[in-house]
This record gives structure tokens, C-alpha cells and sequence, in this order.
């Protein structure tokens, strides 16, 4: 029988170290919803989102209620709309109006953010993808909760480099179009290599065409639970240091394993995977930089923090694959700058720089997430940066991902404030020299060698 | 058998077992097995009880909740299932 010790080790956990689940995604396919008249397709989307998701804010509120373990986000993605829109749409206008319509579903359901503004095009763009890639400025200048990604490469198919070039204008335009708001448009868009189908998080969810009619997924978090054990073994070895990160992984997926199964149970919809990630926030206590400290670094950013983030990485793998019958998503540390107090402070010391970041980004689950850059930052650089950052994720077979903020208006030592979940964020420096020649080459990166397995 | 887990934390005063027990009591729970502790001096208690007749498990966590104002400690009940996840393989 359960001990006291153990039920108010569970509880501390909650209260005082933010265990939490971090999002209770609902994905939801739209393939059935293809048509060719857009204002069909538009009706079709609207009803079926808001039939499949109407109890989904309802039932998170009661698992909270049942197991006294927040809920924080409970979200909606949906199939890549570029596919879905693909028969209706013939402009750019047309894709707003789609992004419009999953606003209004996302505001009625009561979701906060919606995923899957989404296009996939890892070896090419279609007409489609490329109507709606020119559309995303304007959908996340007019919409607040939808997000957008766009896969521009994979170890399977190399990188494709037209659409790399495209969405360092795309990113800066959607900066323009929202820069009244500190270009807050970028913080809803992600650019991706390997993009899962399965990922619960934002803003780089969508429901993948592997995917079934609609599945449940969930995103566990408690960074502040890995740091709070490890603040009991300081000056262990590494062993130690592992296992203690590993038993404590376990314990927080289990949770989410617990809450995807009930939440499963009650609205009649098929559990998917469990993502098992440490998902920070700008709450002190909260934060994955914070636990790279206590593994030893004086900040993120110091000699060693790859290293040392490596290993956090996989523990949390470890320690999470056991909890749980299925892992998916991007599963492990995330590092974005505006959403972790430890990252902020790292970048304001002088300690994190974005070159640094983009190492790490080599042994962590994601990508460069959430870092503000100056505002007159060209096109052609941020795709330089793009690329660099999908060629990691090509050649070591994993996801990365981008999501940069150039502010309009801002230079580098600036704040920028997000608000909420988002955060805020000091802007980063970028190296000044040009790539222009290299992004206007046109065309694909192929496949590397070690993609060829069959 | 609904078995849920009742926490009581707070700095201990007379009558907080008998109050939260009345409570139970009168909506017919079932105290299987109750244990305390004092953890940075504060007092901790854990009652392990039958909901079974309990329809309305959010009225009885929000009653327990209103309970422990008045009493000026925290009580909070959740389903055990949240506690052999996390401490049982």
C-alpha cells in the first residue's frame, strides 16, 4: 500500500517544484474534410474540429480535479493544411481564410493553440505548399491561437533549399506584419528537419498523415522535479548523476502515461504516445538551464554544458521509455531562450551565445527555439541559420527545429516581452558576415550517405 | 472500491482529524487506513479511503478543500491511481 512519505513526495513535487502536465494534444485529421469549394471545405473543418474537441477542455479540468495534477494547455492539431486545402485554395488569401476558420474553431472549443498551418516539404514544394507558406505572415498576423510549421528537409531526403531561401522571407515578413507586438507572429511559426507526426508541443504541432481519425497526446514536463533531485547529490559522480535523473524522468512520465490513458478512457479517442520532454517556463524553478547549473556549469553556455546537456538528454529518454508503452513526439530537453529563466539570465551574462546554442542543439531534442534576433537581421541570414540548423538535424538522424524572432525595431541587448508561456527575452547578436551566395544557389542538399539503408 | 487519498498539511490544531472524519463520516466514506508525520514542522496526515458511494467526486474534493479554510490547513484528495503510477512499477 502506498506510504505517506511517498504520497507527499508526489505532492512537493506538484506544489512546490512545478510538476505538471504540459499539454494534452488532441490531433485531429482533416483529410476527410477535403473538398473543392472552399467555402464546403471551410464549413466541414470548423464542424469537425469543434465536434471531435468539444469535451476535450472538460475533461482535462476533471482529470486535474481527480488526480490533483494541472493540466497546463490542453491543445488541438490537425492535419498539414497544405494537403488539406490543397483542392480548395487557389491563393495566398485563401490559406488566411483556412487559418481563420481554425482560429474560430480553437476560440470556440476553448483551446489555446491550435497546431498544423502546417506544410511538409522535405524534397519539394507543391503549388499548395508554396500558396501556403506565402500565407502564413498574414494568418499569424490575423489569427492568435494557430501555429504554423513547415518541414523543410529530412535524413531521408535531404534539404530543400528553395524552401529554406523562402522562409527566411516568410519569417521576416510575419516579423513585419506583427512588429506591433514585438513581431510575436514568429513565436507561433517553426521551421523543422525530421518533424515528427506525433509531437504534442507548440508550436510545431501537427496530426500526421500516418496518423489515425484522431488520437491523444501528451507532453510531460518537471524540470523544476529533475533539479530538485539533483540538488540532493551534488558532488556524486556521474553514475549517481544519471540515476537519479533517470528514476526521476520516470516518475514524471508516469504521470503523463496516467493522464493520456484516462484522458483516453473518457473521451473515446485512442492514445497515441506519451512526448517525454522537459518542457521549461519562464516560472522561476522551472527551467532546464537551471538544472544544467546544478549538474555543475556556473552558467548555460560555460565549457562542459554539451556535455552535460547530452547526458541529461538521454536520461530522460531512459528513464521515460520504462514508464511508458509509447514515446514519440520530440521526447527530451527542450532549450528555448525566452521560455527559461536560467537561459535569459545565461544570455544576459554573456555566458550563452547562439553559436553555442546551436551546439547544443546537437544533443538536445530540439532545435533554436524562441530566441530573438535584431530586427534588420536579412532574409538570407536567417535561412543561412535555417540551414545550419536542418543540417545537424539530417546528418544525426534526429529533429531539430527553428524558431527565431528577428524584432522589427530592435537591436541587440534589447528586451522583448511575449507574454505568458512565451516569456521574454534579451535579443542576440548574429554573425554579421554574409551567406547570401550560398542561400541563392537554388535547389536541393541531397540525402547524406548514411540515409541509404535499404 | 474507489480508493482515493486525502491530505491533510498544515500546523496542527485540535479537532482536524475529527473534523475532516465527521466530514467522511456523514457522506458515507470509509476510512481504510490513516498515518501522520511532522516534515519541517508542519503536520502531515494521509487517510487512505473508500469513495465507493461517492457520486460527485468533484463536490467532495471542493467540500474538503472549503473544510481545510475553515480548519486553516490544506486538504486535498486525489485518486490513489496517481501515486501507484509514479512509486510502483
Amino acid at each position: 500500500m502506498i506510504n505517506i512519505h511517498e504520497v507527499l513526495e508526489t505532492n512537493k513535487m506538484i506544489d512546490q517544484e512545478n510538476l505538471d502536465v504540459r499539454t494534452i494534444t488532441l490531433g485531429i485529421s482533416l483529410l476527410d474534410c477535403i473538398d473543392s469549394d472552399l467555402e464546403i471545405l471551410k464549413k466541414k473543418i470548423y464542424e469537425k474540429i469543434t465536434r471531435t474537441a468539444k469535451d476535450l477542455v472538460a475533461t482535462g479540468q476533471a482529470i486535474e480535479a481527480q488526480y490533483g495534477i494541472p493540466i497546463v494547455n490542453k491543445r488541438i492539431s490537425v492535419t498539414p493544411m497544405a494537403l488539406v486545402g490543397s483542392a480548395a485554395c487557389r491563393t495566398s488569401g485563401d490559406y488566411v481564410e483556412l487559418a481563420q476558420v481554425l482560429d474560430d474553431a480553437a476560440r470556440t472549443v476553448g483551446v489555446n493553440f491550435l497546431g498544423g498551418f502546417s506544410a511538409l516539404v522535405s524534397k519539394g514544394m507543391t503549388k499548395s505548399d508554396e500558396l501556403l507558406m506565402h500565407a502564413i505572415p498574414e494568418a499569424m498576423a490575423r489569427t492568435g491561437r494557430v501555429c504554423s510549421s513547415v518541414n523543410l528537409g529530412s535524413t531521408r531526403t535531404g534539404i530543400d533549399m528553395d524552401a529554406v531561401k523562402l522562409m527566411g522571407e516568410i519569417i521576416r515578413e510575419t516579423a513585419e506584419l506583427t512588429k506591433e507586438q514585438d513581431s510575436l507572429g514568429c513565436a507561433k511559426l517553426v521551421v523543422f528537419c525530421n518533424a515528427p507526426d506525433d509531437n504534442p508541443f507548440m508550436a510545431g504541432a501537427f496530426h500526421g498523415v500516418t496518423e489515425g481519425d484522431a488520437v491523444i497526446n501528451v507532453g510531460v514536463s518537471g524540470p523544476g522535479v529533475v533539479k530538485t533531485a539533483l540538488s540532493r547529490v551534488r558532488g556524486e559522480n556521474f553514475e549517481v548523476l544519471c540515476e537519479t535523473i533517470k528514476k526521476t524522468a520516470f516518475k514524471v512520465t508516469r504521470v503523463g502515461q496516467l493522464v493520456a490513458q484516462e484522458a483516453s478512457r473518457r473521451m473515446g479517442i485512442p492514445f497515441g504516445i506519451i512526448d517525454l520532454s522537459l518542457a521549461p517556463t519562464p516560472a522561476v524553478g522551472d527551467s532546464v538551464a537551471e538544472i544544467l547549473q546544478e549538474i555543475g556549469l556556473e552558467y548555460a553556455g560555460a565549457p562542459g554544458t554539451t556535455a552535460a546537456l547530452a547526458l541529461l538528454n538521454d536520461q530522460v529518454k531512459k528513464g521515460g521509455v520504462m514508464a511508458s508503452s509509447y514515446v514519440g513526439g520530440l521526447s527530451g530537453a527542450f532549450i528555448p531562450v525566452s521560455e527559461d529563466q536560467g537561459m535569459i539570465d545565461a544570455v544576459q551574462t554573456g555566458a550563452l551565445t547562439l553559436e553555442k546554442l546551436e551546439a547544443m542543439t546537437c544533443v538536445c531534442s530540439v532545435g533554436l527555439d524562441m530566441i530573438a534576433i535584431p530586427g534588420d537581421t536579412s532574409p538570407a541570414t536567417i535561412s543561412g541559420i535555417i540551414a545550419d540548423e536542418m543540417a545537424i538535424g539530417m546528418v544525426n538522424q534526429k529533429t531539430t527545429a527553428v524558431r527565431l524572432i528577428p524584432v522589427i525595431g530592435k537591436k541587440v541587448g534589447d528586451m522583448v516581452e511575449f507574454g505568458g508561456l512565451l516569456g521574454y527575452a534579451p535579443v542576440m547578436p548574429v554573425n554579421p558576415y554574409s551567406c547570401e551566395a550560398f542561400v541563392n544557389r537554388g535547389g536541393r542538399i541531397p540525402a547524406p550517405i548514411h540515409s541509404f539503408k535499404n | 472500491m474507489k480508493k482515493f487519498i486525502i491530505t491533510v498539511v498544515g500546523h496542527d490544531t485540535v479537532g482536524i482529524i475529527a473534523k475532516v472524519c465527521t466530514y467522511l463520516a456523514g457522506i458515507q466514506v470509509n476510512i481504510l487506513d490513516i498515518s501522520q508525520t511532522i516534515v519541517d514542522g508542519y503536520f502531515n496526515m494521509m487517510m487512505i479511503v473508500d469513495a465507493g458511494k461517492v457520486e460527485d467526486m468533484a463536490k467532495m474534493s471542493a467540500e474538503l478543500e472549503a473544510l481545510g479554510e475553515e480548519i486553516g490547513v490544506i486538504i486535498r484528495c486525489q485518486h490513489e491511481d496517481i501515486f501507484n503510477m509514479m512509486h510502483r512499477v
